[in-house]
Order: C-alpha cells, then sequence, then structure tokens
C-alpha cells in the first residue's frame, strides 16, 4: 500500500452525492462566518453593529454601508455579521439538548422494549401532539430576561424532542434484533453497554442527520421567539434583527435590507439542512436517484433501437459471448 | 370501492375484509377507545403542565406581575385574586389549589384578562377561536390536497422534467421559515403592488355579518396568510408522497396491472397512489400541531385575529391569565382535531387499527 493512498484512507470520506456536498459547504461558511466574522467585521473593516446614527437612518445599501442602516442608522451587514454567533450557537446548544435527549429516549425505549417501552412511547406520544410553539412562548415568557441566550436554547431543546426520539425508536426497532446485538449481548455486555457500544454507533447516520435538522429547527424556533419580542431581544441576532426591523415598520416603510438578509441566512441554512437530507435519502434509498446520464442515454438508444427494429439492441452477441 | 384492487398488500396480509363482520366491528371500537384513552391521557397532561409551569418557576412571579401592573393602573381586588389564583396563593397546599383549578377550568372559568380588564378571558379567547381554526383547517387540507396529488405526479416518473423541477423547488419552499415568508408576501403584494390588504381579517370599517361584501373582505384580508401557509407546508406532502410512490409503483400488483392493459392513469391513480397515500394520511393528524405553531407567527405578522395574535398580545402586554388560557385552548383544540383525524385514518386503513398503540 503506498504512502498517498493511506494518507486518502484516513481523511474522513465525503458522501458523493452533490447535493450532500453543496449543503455541508454552505453549513461550513456559515460556522466560519460565526466564528470569524465578528472579529473581521469590527476589527479589520471597523464597523459596529450597535453605534447608532441618527443623522443617517433607512439608508438603503451603499458603499459606505453593505447593507443599509436601521432606523437607528445601526449598519445591518455589521449585524447580520455578528448576528450569526448567536443565532448559531443557539441552534447548536438547542440541538445538542434535543439530540441527546431524543437518543436516550428512543433508542433506550426502542431497545429496553417491554414497560419501560412503552412508558417511554407513550410519552413521546403525549409531547408530540401538545403543539410546540405555544408551550415555547409560554416558558420563553415566564423565563423572560433570566440567563440570556442560553435560557431560550435549552427551552427549545427540551421542548423539541419527541420527533427525534420517535424515529430513533423506529431505528433501533429494526437493530434490536441483529446478529451483532446479539453477540454482544452473548459475550456478557450489559444493557448500557449494548446502547452505548453498539446500537449508537449504528445508529450514528441517522443521528447526525437529525442532529443537523433539531439546529435548523432550533435557529426557526428561536428566530420565532424572538420575532415576537421573546429571549434575546437585545443581543444581536438574526431573530432579533427580525424583531426590530418589524418594531421599526420597515415593512411599510419598504426598508427591504433590513428584514431580507436576517431571514435569507436563516432560510439558507435551512435549504443546506434540506439538500444534505434529501441527498442521504437518495443515498440510502436508490429508487429515488435519478438515472445517470449514461443510463439514460443507453435507455434511450434501446428505445430508439426498438423502434427502428432494423438495428438490434445487440449487433453481434454471439462473437461476445464466445470471445 | 368496488374498483378496489384485488391483490393490494392489505388484501394479501391483513386478515379478511373485516369492517362488516362482529369481529371488525369489535375491532374498530377497540381502536377507537384506545384512542380516546391516549387523547385523553394527553389532555390531562396539557392541563397539569398548565398547572404547573406558573408555579415552578424561580421567584415569586405573583408579587413581582402584581407590582408590575400597580405601576401602571391600580388593581381591583378580583384582579390580585385572578393573579394569586394563577400563580398559587402564598402557603396553600398545592393539591387543594389543583382540586380548585380543575373546577375552575370546568367552568372554563379563566379569570378577567389583564390587557382587556374587565373582559373575561374566555370571551377575548371565544373571539379569536373561530379565524384561527377556519384558516388552520382550510390551509391544512389544500396543502395536504396540493402536496399528495403533485407527490404522485413526481413519484409516478422520477427523473421526469415535473420532478426534477417540483421536487426540489418544494424542498426549497419548505427550508424557508414561515413568517419570513410572510413578511416578503406582505413587502411586495401588500407594500408594493397594493393589491391585497395586509393586516386583520376583515375592513375594520364592515359590521360583522353574514353577507356578501362582508364574506368578500373576510376573503380578501384572507389570502396572504392563507397562501403563506400552504406555501410552507406543501411540500413536506409532496416530497414524502413522492418517495412512498417511488417504492409503490415497483410493487407486484402494480406490475400486474400495468400488464392487465390499464391506463397509465388508472394505474397510478387507483393501484399506487391509494396504498402509497396511507402513511400521508397517517401522518396529517400529527401536523395540526406544527400547523397551529406556525399559524401563530403568520397571525401575527399579518395582525390576523385569531389566537395566535392574541397570544402574542398576552404576551406583549404581560397578560399571563390570558396566556395562560390560550396555552390550554389552544392545546386541547390541538388534541380533539387530532383525534378525529386519527379515528377517520382508523376508518380508511383497517390495519391501522391491528398495528398501532
Amino acid at each position: 500500500m503506498t504512502k498517498s493512498v493511506r494518507a486518502r484512507r484516513r481523511l474522513p470520506k465525503l458522501p458523493g452525492n452533490i447535493k450532500v456536498r453543496v449543503g455541508i459547504a454552505i453549513i461550513v461558511c456559515f460556522a466560519l462566518l460565526a466564528v470569524l466574522g465578528p472579529f473581521v467585521v469590527e476589527n479589520l473593516m471597523g464597523l459596529s453593529p450597535t453605534d447608532v446614527d441618527t443623522s443617517g437612518s433607512m439608508q438603503p445599501p451603499s458603499g459606505a454601508h453593505l447593507l443599509g442602516t436601521t432606523a437607528n442608522g445601526e449598519d445591518v451587514f455589521a449585524q447580520l455579521v455578528v448576528g450569526s454567533r448567536v443565532s448559531l450557537l443557539v441552534g447548536l446548544v438547542a440541538g445538542v439538548v434535543t439530540t441527546v435527549l431524543s437518543v436516550l429516549v428512543g433508542v433506550a425505549g426502542g431497545y429496553l422494549g417491554g414497560r419501560a417501552d412503552s412508558f417511554l412511547t407513550v410519552a413521546t406520544n403525549i409531547f408530540l401532539v401538545i403543539p410546540g410553539m405555544p408551550l415555547l412562548i409560554i416558558v420563553a415568557s415566564y423565563v423572560q430576561g433570566r440567563g440570556g441566550w442560553l435560557t431560550v436554547a435549552l427551552v427549545i431543546g427540551l421542548t423539541a424532542w419527541p420527533w427525534a426520539a420517535r424515529q430513533k425508536r423506529a431505528q433501533t426497532l429494526s437493530l434490536r434484533h441483529r446478529d451483532f446485538v446479539a453477540a454482544a449481548e452473548m459475550t456478557g455486555e450489559s444493557r448500557w453497554g449494548v446502547i452505548t457500544r453498539e446500537l449508537i454507533p449504528s445508529l450514528a447516520p441517522l443521528i447526525s442527520v437529525s442532529f443537523l435538522g433539531a439546529v435548523v429547527g432550533s435557529m426557526f424556533a428561536d428566530a420565532g421567539l424572538s420575532f415576537m419580542g421573546l429571549g434575546n431581544i437585545n443581543i444581536t441576532s438574526w431573530g432579533s434583527m427580525l424583531y426590530w426591523a418589524q418594531n421599526g415598520s420597515a415593512l411599510t416603510r419598504g426598508a427591504w435590507w433590513w428584514f431580507v438578509p436576517p431571514g435569507a441566512c436563516i432560510a439558507l441554512v435551512g435549504v443546506a439542512a434540506g439538500l444534505v437530507n434529501f441527498g442521504i435519502d437518495e443515498v440510502s434509498n436508490p429508487r429515488l436517484r435519478k438515472p445517470s446520464k449514461q443510463v439514460r442515454m443507453r435507455a434511450r438508444a434501446a428505445r430508439l433501437g426498438a423502434a427502428d427494429t432494423a438495428v438490434p439492441a445487440q449487433a453481434t452477441p454471439v462473437k461476445e459471448a464466445t470471445s | 370501492m368496488a374498483t378496489a384492487p384485488v391483490l393490494t398488500p392489505a388484501a394479501a396480509e391483513a386478515p379478511p375484509p373485516a369492517r362488516r363482520t362482529a369481529a371488525g366491528r369489535l375491532g374498530a371500537a377497540r381502536y377507537f377507545l384506545r384512542r380516546l384513552g391516549f387523547y385523553l391521557g394527553a389532555a390531562a397532561v396539557a392541563v397539569t403542565l398548565n398547572f404547573l409551569i406558573p408555579r415552578l418557576m424561580p421567584g415569586d412571579p405573583a408579587s413581582a406581575l402584581i407590582s408590575q401592573m400597580q405601576q401602571k393602573q391600580n388593581l381591583s381586588a378580583e384582579q390580585v385574586t385572578s393573579i394569586y389564583r394563577l400563580f398559587g396563593a402564598p402557603g396553600a397546599p398545592l393539591w387543594d389549589q389543583y382540586v380548585t383549578y380543575l373546577g375552575q377550568i370546568a367552568h372554563f372559568d379563566f379569570g378577567a384578562s389583564v390587557a382587556y380588564y374587565p373582559t373575561p378571558v374566555w370571551e377575548v379567547i371565544r373571539s379569536g377561536l373561530p379565524w384561527t381554526i377556519g384558516l388552520v383547517g382550510l390551509t391544512a387540507v389544500l396543502a395536504f390536497v396540493i402536496g399528495t396529488s403533485m407527490g404522485v405526479l413526481a413519484g409516478s416518473r422520477v427523473g421526469s422534467r415535473f420532478d426534477s423541477f417540483i421536487t426540489p423547488a418544494s424542498m426549497f419552499l419548505g427550508a424557508l421559515p414561515f413568517f419570513w415568508v410572510a413578511l416578503l408576501l406582505v413587502m411586495a403584494f401588500g407594500v408594493q403592488l397594493n393589491w391585497l390588504p395586509i393586516s386583520g381579517a376583515y375592513d375594520g370599517d364592515m359590521a360583522v355579518a353574514f353577507n356578501g361584501p362582508f364574506l368578500a373582505s373576510v376573503v380578501t384580508h384572507g389570502i396572504l396568510p392563507a397562501i403563506t401557509m400552504v406555501v410552507a407546508s406543501f411540500g413536506g406532502w409532496l416530497v414524502g408522497m413522492r418517495n412512498m410512490m417511488v417504492t409503490t409503483v415497483s410493487e407486484d400488483y402494480v406490475l400486474l396491472a400495468r400488464a392487465k392493459g390499464l391506463s397509465k392513469a388508472r394505474v397510478m391513480f387507483q393501484y399506487a397512489a391509494r396504498n402509497a397515500v396511507l402513511p400521508s394520511v397517517a401522518g396529517f393528524a400529527l401536523t395540526i400541531g406544527s400547523a397551529v405553531s406556525g399559524q401563530i407567527l403568520v397571525e401575527i405578522v399579518f395582525s390576523y385575529p385569531g389566537v395566535g395574535y392574541l397570544l402574542y398580545q398576552a404576551v406583549s402586554s404581560v397578560d399571563y391569565p390570558l396566556m395562560q388560557a390560550l396555552f390550554l385552548i389552544v392545546s386541547l383544540t390541538v388534541l380533539a382535531a387530532n383525534f378525529i383525524a386519527d379515528s377517520v385514518y382508523g376508518l380508511i386503513d383497517p390495519r391501522a387499527r391491528e398495528t398501532r398503540s
């Protein structure tokens, strides 16, 4: 085995599907923006998201203000970049809480079965049918102002787990009777050991996809809560930008540059997650795949050949068979 | 039902058609009772959550709220008691409070609203409920019908021009945040083009009555919110139906139907789609809750006078009694709608009665 082959082996394998690649690329871009962006904007470009400048309010995009200004004259571009950090952080923390809870409930229920499973399933189903957003609004309005974005993230995580738990339980049920689980049980592995060492690694692809979904869902929920004035409206985030835009009647004053960019960023993250999800669906279910161009051409040629009976699809079958 | 395909998986696996036999009726009854029991349990959880949330909050929200409100206005004794009723009178045992609370909600007695004082909370909610139920009901069904039928078309020929356009497009629409799409629509059709009204559910100058002009006003005010809700949710149905169709189309009974020389449309709709749609129908109940959740934000954007907008006003004016009661009523309504949708599904698909718990 040559050196280069071994080096290539060690790198994590990037899925070949183009949709998955594009989706991951967009997400990586936003992650970089959140990590490096605020530094670049505040220290290198000298912009501030909170500097009030009443003489230059409601300016459309220009050279001085790439995305225009708010009603207080704050720079929208600076707000957008700085706000990405809080929005992604809320999504990340809430996504982790959701995923951990859903794995605990879903995998444990699916594997243990019996009474524990019945109890967990009923609990999951009950929280599934109680509408999430009103519950979120009630809890968020009580904790308003206490704990900042972390509280909001925890509240979102605590209300969002049932969908994901249900999905993981279903998948665990199908793994539960496979040979490798039985083998692990035979060697005296404890239940907790089977769950953490056998089941969770096998569920890793599903868990990572549902984690991505949970992050995006939490960002949507955070934006919605902030838009209502609950949560972190005094910290710059994409959601709080939408709140202040609505409050400053950006809509009726035609200030599209104020509310379009933050929403577009949230939407772009959503689309990226959708692409990854959709692409992975195609990978795991070959029937959903569009046939490759080569195959389509061959099929077309075969159809034409069939219509054109003079040219049989296989011109020299006998020769080929013998060679 | 007369033209039901003979070789559906249902006919192959499930016990012989059970609906009209005594045993079948018993199975159906048992299914309904089980679902009823589940939803009663869920309702009990919702009621208890509603009772516990304000009481579990750290600090003393009741005193905080009272002192906050007294800065703005003089509180009547009745308002003070209604706040203590909500958060629990200091010192009273939790169990006694719970029993009192159950008695009150059984009589729809939620106290007086703070924001609309002295209107009782129940009166305020009753004014918003029909608007939300109407809009959610209409748009949920529309999104289901549009999404599912387009999913049949897309899934019956994967890779066709229609499929490769509509599937990514609807996925894209579904990945956008609901209320931001609403903002864009307001901006485009309300402010710039000035075609449609952007707030309220009907013309404010009109008296509420069942006549032509009033209904026309209701319809024009409902168009943008309805479009938002449908656009945001039909994509999920489309993709789900498409993926089920792709799997169903290659089943043997569809192949047989095709081999018999039946028309393409008949094979697709009467054989493949009928079976592919069952998971979607089963999932319909579960989407009612998320439709209501999305509707709340859409109502805020359009100042649409449903329960979502009321909830927004309750939140912004710290009207805890109204907020609490809204959560309870919305949850119970969603549970009732779920129960109805589930029961209908049990009627359509006898297999559901066997497998679902």
